[in-house]
């Protein structure tokens, strides 16, 4: 119907009409025939674009359950949230002294502990396991990987160090690793997403 | 040339194509084909009805969940659904719990990964999975089945004429061999292990009934879940699995169509106003 | 390449100038289907197939694209990649629909148009390039949808595969390694799967690019027209906009109503219920029937019962169906005749109308099981086929009195009209 879409400059010099209220008429039907194919066409180009997004089975795994009973202090697992690397980390009481004696205000992205965990799980960390440099996963969760200089994580990319709240610390990546949203169901699972 | 060639090609092609008319023709008369039992005593399906009849018929969600349970309760022993996921049960009205329930009780299991030893193990389902089949792969399947292979269920009103009628009727089609069948076709007796049903295409089918009984499933909702009751809520169910968006695609086309009617009717306007001058002698 | 009166594009706005200059396409497309292309003005509704031939293509191409984007190439999943379109894709069950059923309005509006050309004799001189570039079309577009219908690889795609292949299996000596060629394989797999799905995504470009050759083609005599009497002059012709888009923009209208009845409250009604199965090499369909659009060519392959000699029944089948398509390209040189509309000659009418039933006939038999009686019937319809073009037209175009034509296009109109504005004008008798 793209075609018609041309009409609305030519209606008026072929529609010859007495009067110039029966001019005024038919253009108006040429310009309301017009307009309507325009609508049409925008309408069906609304399912064209929305194809592209996510699925209904893609969407259905927008969110993950997580078991932590058998992770014990000290370990991290390493599981996926949406197609991408999560990290989720039992701390020690050594390592959540370690994160909070930080100075927040030496921190590129300054945030505590606390900002980073649910209230009165401050042993469960979970975050994303995306350098927040170029996307890269960093290093740590697994037995006997490098966890860089402050016991976190560490980016094999280009050397980004976080530490035991998963805060950069050292390195380019300009922020700390995100927490995605997630909830408790029970005292030893979670819900991501 | 091109049309002595042409002659030549079409006298060759029509002559011998009569010719061939000729001898079939003479062996029609000669030896009449023989009439098959299927022909003779294969049915069409039953005439009956459903609330998505019609071009603005809908889903009955009731009926939809109670065929559910006769799908759960029957079919899921021996049939697959491996098209649809617990969530689609949405679909028919259940939420988020409900379909957490209902994954997580399905007596199947799913196949997985144990997570520590690497070996193949089973779960419960979730949510995110599709309906777990019976049977590992075919030949396990035909083993157990006396060697027939129960076919997957989630596409089966697309995959048979008038599918929601057809497997209404197949279910509620099992009867004795008709005693005129054997006298015209004696060759034709039902073999052992199979079972004469004239809505199936070759009249002799594996399945056994599988709906033999009133009251073979308890319906939540007080229906009374007659045999008839059962095989219509199984297949308007089938028609939801084969089709879930066909609610969807109805109303879509409402809409559409009633914006093509007035913006045709629009276009034609437009049309005779610009041929107004052309139309009249000159 | 047109008309001396044709329009002439002038840009007024100066960046317009600019473009024309550089590049002048808005200049091509109004010379093309713009007011820059003097048409007859007498065409009927007829002559909008062409244009919705076109649309149909652009719906084609749009809506296949999007099914690529959710389909895998794998005799794995492809069956389960479209069912999962159909179910969990943002509108996917529209676009899987819509390419479907748009496959079948593609065939029955080429189909329109070249019942059209038949009748009003478009494929003669001086068209016959337009004719035979048509004929490409269509070769192409039956090369497209047989693919197409594959990929879903349902019980159908498989054996439909498996059935047309084995066509070629059926030329001597060459015959099976063209086969095996073909399929990649001893029987279709994935090897076929995926060169099938990359050369139907292929084509269409193709098709698309021989479309424009034969507008192209058409644009060098211009538009044919239902008294098949030439354009003599300016008043013979309207430009075609806004006269004929107003006109084709109905057309669509029109078309798409009735594609969406079928769209939205039909989709499955031209499909076979049995591709809603997944292949199985191990399991034959009770009737293995290709798609409606491909009935008639069907019934003539199977109307072959008789070997001739040492020419196998299957071998003559097949040559029997690539003649069918192959000698309309001889049509311009078969049908000699100098009046160019069926409009003006009562004996071809007659027999045109033949044809169309012989075909509908044709495509009946092929849709239905290989059995008596429909075999003895394809035998006769496919006999007078052969027959109507290759011995009858001929014929006829010498021994055929034709009825006086109008002295112009003109002339026609204004008999139809009733308006004669005194000057006596010579009623052509229908």
């Amino acid at each position: 119907m793209a075609i018609v879409e041309h009409m609305e400059s030519e209606g008026a010099t072929v529609s010859g009409g007495s009067g110039s209220d029966g001019v005024r008429r038919r253009d108006f039907i040429n310009i309301a025939a017009v307009s309507f194919a325009g609508v049409g066409a925008v309408a069906v180009v609304v399912p064209l674009i929305d194809q592209m997004n996510p699925s209904a089975d893609v969407l259905a795994l927008a969110s993950t359950e997580v078991d932590l009973s058998s992770i014990q202090p000290g370990q991290a697992i390493k599981t996926t949230f949406r197609s991408q690397p999560l990290f989720v980390r039992h701390l020690t009481d050594k390592e959540i002294a370690e994160a909070d004696k930080v100075d927040i205000a030496s921190l590129r992205d300054p945030q505590t502990l606390e900002q980073r965990t649910v209230d009165g799980k401050k042993q469960w960390l979970i975050t994303m396991g995306v350098c927040t440099h170029l996307g890269c996963v960093p290093l740590g969760a697994g037995e006997g990987e490098n966890r860089g200089e402050f016991g976190g994580y560490f980016c094999p990319c280009h050397g980004s160090s976080y530490d035991t709240a998963a805060r950069i610390r050292k390195g380019p990546a300009p922020k700390n690793l995100e927490v995605p949203k997630y909830s408790f169901t029970s005292d030893t699972a979670i819900l991501v997403g | 040339m091109v049309r002595i060639g042409a002659f030549l090609v079409g006298l060759f092609f029509s002559g011998w194509l009569l010719i061939s008319f000729l001898v079939g023709a003479v062996a029609y008369v000669t030896e009449p084909p023989a009439v098959t039992v299927e022909h003779e005593f294969h049915r069409d399906p039953k005439h009956v009805s459903f609330s998505f009849d019609g071009p603005f018929g809908t889903f009955d969600q009731a009926q939809l969940q109670r065929g559910f349970q006769v799908f759960k309760e029957v079919c899921s022993a021996c049939h697959s659904l491996k098209f649809v996921a617990f969530r689609d049960l949405k679909g028919i009205g259940y939420n988020d719990a409900e379909i957490k329930a209902i994954a997580k009780n399905w007596a199947i299991k799913t196949p997985d990964v144990d997570p520590k030893t690497g070996e193949m193990s089973t779960r419960a389902p979730v949510p995110a999975d599709y309906f777990p089949k019976p049977f590992a792969n075919n030949v396990a399947a035909a083993a157990a089945n006396n060697n027939a292979i129960p076919p997957d269920l989630s596409l089966m009103t697309k995959a048979r004429h008038h599918g929601s009628a057809y497997v209404y009727s197949l279910i509620t089609g099992f009867q004795p061999q008709p005693a005129e069948l054997l006298k015209e076709f004696p060759d034709a007796k039902t073999p052992q292990g199979l079972h004469y049903n004239p809505y199936f295409a070759n009249l002799n089918l594996a399945m056994a009934p599988p709906l033999t009984a009133d009251g073979q499933v308890t319906y939540g909702d007080g229906t009374k879940a007659s045999v008839d009751q059962m095989a219509q809520d199984v297949a308007a169910f089938l028609t939801w699995t084969a089709e879930p968006k066909l609610e969807n695609r109805r109303r879509a086309g409402l809409a559409t169509i009633f914006f093509l009617l007035i913006a045709t009717g629009l276009a034609y306007m437009a049309y005779q106003n610009i041929w107004a001058d052309k139309k009249k002698a000159a | 390449m047109s008309f001396p009166w044709a329009e002439q594009y002038t840009p007024k706005h100066p960046v317009m100038q600019w473009v024309d200059e550089k590049l002048p396409l808005p200049r091509l497309v109004y010379n093309a289907v713009g007011a820059g292309y003097p048409v007859p003005r007498n065409l009927n509704y007829f002559w909008n197939f062409g244009v919705l031939a076109g649309l149909a293509l652009m719906i084609q191409i749009v809506t296949g694209i999007i099914m690529a984007m959710h389909y895998g190439a794998n005799t794995a999943v492809a069956f389960a990649t479209v069912e999962q379109t159909m179910r969990d894709v943002n509108a996917g069950w529209l676009m899987r629909y819509a390419h479907a059923t748009g496959a079948s309005f593609f065939f029955i509006v080429v189909y329109l148009h070249i019942f059209r050309g038949l009748y009003f004799g478009s494929y003669k001189a001086p068209r016959e390039m337009v004719w035979l570039l048509g004929l490409v079309i269509f070769l192409l577009m039956m090369a497209t949808a047989f693919m197409g219908y594959v990929l879903p690889w349902g019980q159908m795609s498989y054996w439909g595969a498996k059935v047309i292949t084995g066509l070629f299996g059926a030329i001597p000596v060459v015959g099976e390694p063209i086969q095996t060629w073909l399929l990649g394989g001893f029987a279709p797999g994935n090897a076929s799967l995926n060169r099938f799905f990359s050369l139907h995504f292929l084509l269409p470009f193709v098709i698309a690019a021989v479309v424009i050759l034969h507008i192209w083609a058409l644009h060098i005599p211009g538009s044919s027209n239902p008294t098949g009497v030439e354009v003599k002059g300016p008043q013979d012709t309207v430009p075609f906009h806004p006269y004929y888009t107003a006109k084709d923009g109905f057309g669509a209208g029109v078309f798409l109503i009735l594609f969406a009845i079928l769209l939205f409250y039909a989709p499955n009604y031209l499909g076979h219920p049995d591709n809603y199965i997944e292949a199985n090499p191990l399991s034959t369909p009770a009737h293995i029937v290709p798609e409606w659009y491909f009935w008639p060519f069907y019934a003539i392959l199977r109307a072959f019962t008789v070997d001739f000699f040492f020419v196998p029944a299957k071998l003559l089948g097949v040559l029997a169906m690539f003649a069918s398509i192959l000698l309309l390209f001889f049509l311009p040189w078969l049908d000699t005749s100098a009046v160019r509309s069926g409009s003006y000659r009562p004996t071809f009418r007659k027999f045109f109308w033949i044809l169309i039933i012989d075909v509908l006939i044709l495509g009946y038999c092929g849709g239905a099981p290989a059995a008596e009686p429909y075999v003895m019937i394809s035998q006769v319809a496919a006999a007078y086929y052969f027959a109507h073009f290759l011995i009858i037209l001929p014929l006829i175009s010498r021994f055929e009195k034709p009825l006086p034509l109008p002295n112009s296009i003109t002339e026609a109109v204004l008999a139809k009209y009733g308006k004669t504005d005194g000057e006596p004008v010579a009623v052509p008798a229908e």
